[in-house]
């Protein structure tokens, strides 16, 4: 009987992981079938012509790189600090409740929203106009309390026997912050960041009044010109195209570049934190 | 009569409302190996970790009395906890090498006090490897992994990285109990050669280890210095019947 019954949750279990797994690479090959017909090498290197449908998506996915890569190099040493600051030095809990709060929060918060205050703040308020670096901070701001959980958990994960070892030399605690718990907690970080790069990349609504414009002819020159991007290209194809049969496919085959390009990054920091792990085993 | 490096005055600790060190009176002398010893529990770690203020780290530490090293309060407010834990160095229970290469464990301290000169570095994390006996073995390892090492390879470059930063004390928390019977030879004998250039505090709940390595010993009960006396005298003719109960193996 006992026996009888753990089976049956065994295959419960079973059954949930494989709907999960189908779904994934249901989503893949649908994707891919449907915009099979517009992939090529030129679809990746191409500019858009004729109205957008023939051509490729080049610009688009420039464009979604350097939002994602500004985005990163301003929530990452922010995250990182303010992660240091809560694990490390802050002292009143009730502060630092109220801190862990609001940054869980501001993880919750529909992307849309982060879009809306991007415009008034960004765009509006410190006259970056709809630019790259409007939409670049504006993902930067939506990732940012996913780089701070992270890496407070990372730092959290730190042997405190380290600690205590760095401490019983003489150290201080930001010799012994510097010299162990970083280097010990930099694998995690570094998961964080490449994840929040992927996350970045796959927004539609942050970007779509900061930073995303339907059609440009070049690439931007610099962080204050308006970019294509992916999320934005798909949108902007299945709402404004005029032409379905030409542009629905390459809506479906911007959306399968897309997600090769999130899976890839992912996969970058699953490699990553692979190899730091076994060259910093404990 | 033998001059006293640590002395150890009226020292009361709390951990919140438990009273855990009561009323500690001790002379640690210098250059010797001093064991304390007692069943687990008797407060012998937390007295040992008074020495560097390691308790510090302890949130609900509280702390009355004196502890004088070379005649000056450890716990006056002049005084400087780092300088004071380079002069006391500490090795701990579970070897605890930094997941970083063998030779930046033993330079770690080293660097952290100021010293960028890599020629200097290399040779002060020469010197320290040869006096914890772990040179030979390793002289052709330096950038592997310290995490690589055997456990008592591993506590030998702890005791290494104590000695690179040249203190005066050195206190082991129970150094060998995670260690195999020949690499707890090998860390005995190493701490009855280091004894000729330190002060040693070993804490130890093994009673043949505290015979055989040190020359002084204190048996400490329920937070309470029961005996401090010669090592020999304390295993052959001891005064409190608590500490003969303790060695005859009634309890502990």
């Amino acid at each position: 009987m006992k026996l009888l019954r753990q089976k049956v949750w065994f295959i419960i279990f079973h059954i949930a992981v494989l709907i999960g797994i189908v779904f994934l690479f249901t989503i893949i090959v649908v994707i891919m079938l449907n915009g099979m017909k517009v992939l090529s090498i030129e679809f990746i290197t191409g500019f858009p012509r004729k109205g957008m449908t023939e051509g490729g998506i080049f610009p688009a996915i420039i464009g979604t790189l350097l939002l994602a890569m500004i985005a990163i190099c301003f929530a990452l040493p922010l995250g990182v600090f303010a992660a240091i600051y809560l694990c490390e030095y802050a002292e009143n809990r009730l502060l630092l409740r109220i801190i862990r709060g609001a940054n869980n929060a501001l993880a919750g918060t529909p992307s849309v929203v982060f879009g809306l205050f991007g415009l008034s703040v960004f765009v509006k308020l410190f006259g970056f106009g709809v630019s790259l670096l409007s939409g670049g901070l504006t993902l930067g701001i939506l990732i940012l309390p996913v780089i701070i959980r992270a890496t407070e958990e990372a730092i959290r994960a730190v042997p405190h026997e380290f600690r205590y070892a760095s401490y019983a030399l003489g150290a201080t605690k930001w010799q012994t912050i510097r010299g162990t718990v970083l280097p010990v907690a930099i694998p995690g970080i570094l998961t964080s960041a490449i994840l929040g790069i992927g996350r970045a990349a796959g927004e539609t609504a942050p970007i779509l009044f900061t930073a995303a414009t339907f059609y440009t002819r070049r690439l931007p020159r610099s962080l204050f010109d308006e970019v294509m991007a992916l999320p934005v290209h798909i949108y902007g194809l299945m709402t404004e195209g005029m032409y379905p049969q030409y542009h629905v496919p390459i809506a479906y085959g911007t959306a399968f570049v897309l997600l090769m390009l999130v899976l890839a990054i992912n996969l970058i920091a699953i490699i990553i934190r692979y190899h730091m792990r076994r060259a910093k085993r404990w | 009569m033998v001059r006293s490096k640590i002395v150890i005055e009226h020292l009361n600790l709390w951990f919140d409302d438990n009273h855990v060190l009561k009323n500690i009176n001790l002379h640690i002398p210098e250059q010797a190996v001093t064991a304390i010893m007692g069943p687990s529990g008797c407060g012998k770690s937390t007295l040992l970790r008074c020495i560097n203020r390691m308790n510090d780290f302890i949130p609900g530490t509280r702390i009355e009395g004196h502890i004088l090293i070379d005649g000056k309060d450890i716990y006056h407010d002049t005084i400087n906890v780092y300088e004071l834990r380079k002069r006391v160095g500490m090795v701990f229970q579970k070897p605890n090498p930094f997941p970083k290469s063998i030779f930046e464990n033993v330079a770690y301290g080293l660097k952290i006090h100021g010293i960028r000169d890599r020629k200097l570095l290399h040779e002060k994390v020469r010197k320290a490897l040869i006096d914890a006996n772990l040179w030979d073995e390793i002289k052709n390892r330096l950038h592997e992994p310290a995490l690589e090492l055997s456990g008592g390879q591993q506590q030998r470059l702890c005791i290494a990285r104590a000695l690179a930063v040249e203190p005066e004390i050195i206190l082991l928390d129970e150094p060998a109990s995670a260690l195999d019977p020949i690499s707890t030879a090998k860390l005995e004998e190493l701490i009855r050669k280091l004894r000729e250039k330190y002060t040693i505090v070993i804490v130890t709940h093994n009673l043949q280890q505290a015979a055989r390595v040190s020359d002084y010993t204190a048996f400490m009960l329920m937070g309470e210095i029961v005996e401090f006396d010669v090592t020999t005298k304390i295993f052959t003719n001891p005064k409190d019947r608590r500490t003969e109960n303790y060695l005859m193996g009634k309890f502990g």
